[in-house]
Formats: structure tokens, sequence, C-alpha cells
């Protein structure tokens, strides 16, 4: 290499800041998009059982633990309150706000998880009964597994946030993973509010 | 353009309080009685419906330029113009306006580009187009002795001067467009939207290159 320097350009052109929404963020929008899809083909499964088919819910003789469900609902819309809060102090600079906020909403994220993985040991039936046990492992188990990313993610975010990765500047990382765990929530109060309660 | 109805955190939250309020009603509906569920997810629902619908209508709030702390003899002016910036009378415009101070002139060119592109996010083409005519309208007002900087804007015309006022603390700002008829941003309202949107002298220029005639208003 001589002694000149050569300014040379390497990978795609500057991407193009708007004040509209924030491309990354966007990713994430039009991702929840797809998965909103997902879920509605498997409710579409559930609607076609009830209300084409004309099947009881639960049928005889089984019963769905609808006040465990409902602790777990109220679990988890708690979650979004405390995935809130963190964003909200990492915004003003609070690190232990923020800190708090991922620990806490990662710990009821597990505690869903848990409570989920409980009753379905307890429910008294299987994925092999009748169409309404398919479904019923289908949509839960669909959620249940969005909750295992979500809380991937939530580690992830709150492995970062203890080594101080993010500042009021800077905390993209939180807010798309906020997101993710508002859509997770958003997600389960349709599916409780469904297969547990209508 | 259709907006993403959700952009931050902060609006994706609120939405898991409206999620639990709505199927929270119809819960408690359909426990007193099955058909006052239904009746309860029906008003809901056209609740839901006529504030969406109705948030289209809602004109955005007023903005100011970010103010920059600027001699007293110093004025700042915004140009935005896809292919027009080239136009005389444009250009006795910006004079004018200068006249008497020491201006700065921010020419803004807009990638224009299709709604497929822009949601796919391939506007590398648009953006080549538009620093072409930014390149090619800098020139021609060196030519004739006006000193400006440009850069490329966003797709749409005001959201292009919105970017611009945040950096740029602009006075006056002037649009160039085609004659209506011709013109796609007179079409969807460009000038009478920035003058409603943004808290800035704004100066509207037509510039015809057919007929090689200009007019401003």
């Amino acid at each position: 290499m001589s002694g000149a320097h050569v300014e040379a350009h390497h990978g795609p052109p500057a991407a193009n800041q708007s004040s509209r929404v924030d491309a990354r963020t966007l990713g994430m929008f039009l991702f929840i998009a797809s998965e909103v899809m997902l879920f509605g083909s498997f409710f579409t499964a559930y609607f076609f059982i009830r209300v084409v088919n004309h099947q009881a819910w639960p049928p005889a003789p089984f019963h769905l633990p609808v006040f465990v469900a409902f602790v777990n609902t109220a679990i988890l819309v708690t979650s979004s309150f405390t995935m809130h809060w963190s964003l909200q102090s990492i915004k003003r600079g609070n690190r232990a706000g923020l800190q708090a906020g991922l620990t806490l909403t990662f710990l009821m994220g597990v505690t869903f998880l848990l409570t989920q993985l409980l009753e379905y040991a307890r429910i008294g039936f299987t994925p092999h009964d009748q169409a309404f046990g398919t479904v019923f492992f289908c949509l839960t188990g669909l959620h249940g597994a969005h909750v295992f990313v979500g809380l991937t993610i939530l580690a992830a975010m709150t492995a970062r946030a203890f080594r101080g990765h993010f500042s009021p500047e800077a905390h993209t990382g939180v807010e798309i993973g906020g997101i993710y765990w508002h859509f997770v929530d958003v997600m389960w109060i349709v599916v409780f509010t469904t297969v547990y309660i209508l | 353009m259709p907006l993403n109805p959700f952009r931050s955190e902060a609006e994706a939250y609120r939405f898991v309080w409206l999620t639990v309020g709505y199927f929270g009603l119809i819960v408690a509906g359909a426990l007193i009685n099955r058909w006052l569920g239904v009746a309860v997810f029906i008003v809901l629902s056209a609740i839901v419906l006529f504030f969406y619908f109705r948030r289209g209508e809602r004109q955005p709030p007023v903005v100011a330029p970010t103010r920059h702390r600027s001699a007293e003899d110093e004025r700042r002016i915004l140009v935005v113009a896809n292919e027009t910036v080239g136009g005389e009378t444009l250009r006795n415009t910006i004079r004018e306006r200068s006249a008497g101070f020491r201006s700065q002139v921010l020419v803004v060119s807009p990638a224009l580009n299709s709604p497929l592109k822009h949601w796919v996010s391939d506007d590398d083409e648009a953006r080549k187009a538009a620093q072409e005519r930014l390149d090619r309208s800098l020139a021609r007002l060196r030519e004739v002795g006006i000193e400006a900087r440009g850069e490329i804007g966003d797709g749409e015309p005001l959201q292009a001067i919105e970017d611009a006022l945040r950096t740029f603390g602009a006075e006056e700002i002037i649009i160039s467009t085609h004659p209506e008829g011709r013109s796609n941003w007179l079409e969807k309202g460009v000038v009478s939207g920035a003058r409603e949107r943004f808290a800035v002298p704004i100066t509207h220029v037509v510039v015809d290159l057919q007929q090689e005639s200009e007019e401003v208003r």
C-alpha cells in the first residue's frame, strides 16, 4: 500500500434516516404482522370446530382450569407493565430501573411458562383427545413457544442491561424486545378469552 | 401512504391495555348473558373502527423548525423540489428572499419511490435519481451565484420537509412544483398540507418546464 490514503466505500449506501418509524422497529412490526397471520390460521381451526362443527367447548367430561389461566393472564399483563417501566427508566437514564424492570419481566415470563407446563401435566386430556384437545394444545402451545422466544430475547436484553450496554440515547434493543413482549401479551389475552372464557 | 398504526414500544404498551379493556368488557358481558357479550363486542368494535378511520382525518400537529442561533443578518431558506429546481423564477425567488442577508440555502430532493418499493426498502434507484437531480440543481444555482447545499429527503415530500426542519432551522420554505394538472405533488395536496403543518412561511413556485413559463403563488 502506498502512502496515499485511498478512500473506498464498501457495503451498501448509507440508509435514509427519516423521522418516520425506525427501520429496525418497522422490521419487528412486519415480523409481528406475519405472526398474527400464523395465529390467525390456528384460530381458524378453533372457530371451525366451535362454530361450523358445533362442538361443545370443552366437550364433556373435560374441564379447563380457568382460574389458573386467569392468574397466569394477570402475571403476563403485569409483565407488560414492568417491561414498559424498564424502557421508560433507561430513557430517563435510570439503569437500576431498567435492570429491575427487565429482571421482573423475565421472572414473570418464566412463572407464566412453568405454570402452563404444570397445567399441561394436570389438565386431564392430551392432544389426542378429539379435535378439541388438538386445538387447545396447538393454540396454547404456539403461544407458549412465543413466550419461550420472548424469554430468550429478554434474557439477552437483561444480560446486556447488567453489562451497561443501554443508555438514554441508545436503547433500541430494549424498545424492539419490548414490542415483541407486548405482542406475546396481547396474543395471550386473545387466546385466554377465546379458549378459556367464551 | 398508509401509516403504520404503531411506532414505538409505548404505543404497543398502550395497545396491551386497550386489548385488556376490550376483551375484559366482552367477557364481562358474555358472563352475564351471551347476547349481551355479542352486543358489547359489536359496540366496542364499532367504536374501535370509528376512531381508527377518524384518526386518518386528524390533522398532524404543526411542526416548528428547530431554532438555531444564527446571526441577525443570516437567513435560512429550505427549497424542496423534485425536478423543477432549475427554473428562472425559482432562482429569482431565492435571490429575493435572501436579499440583504447572508443566506443559507438547503435544497432537498425527495427520493420519489413507488409505494411497493418503499415498503420493501428498495430505494437505491430512487435515491440515485434524487442525487442526480440534486447535483444538477446545485450546479444551476451555483451558476447564478447562489451557494447552496443539498440533501436527499424522504420519498414523501411533507416528511422530507419535516426531516429537514429538524436539522435545518429554516425561516422560509420554497416548494417548487409542476403546474396544476401535471403535478403529482399538487394533486396530493403537498403545498396546502405543508401550509397547515409547518409554522414557517411557505412560497409555492410553479415551474412549467414545457412552456418555459413560471409563476409565483
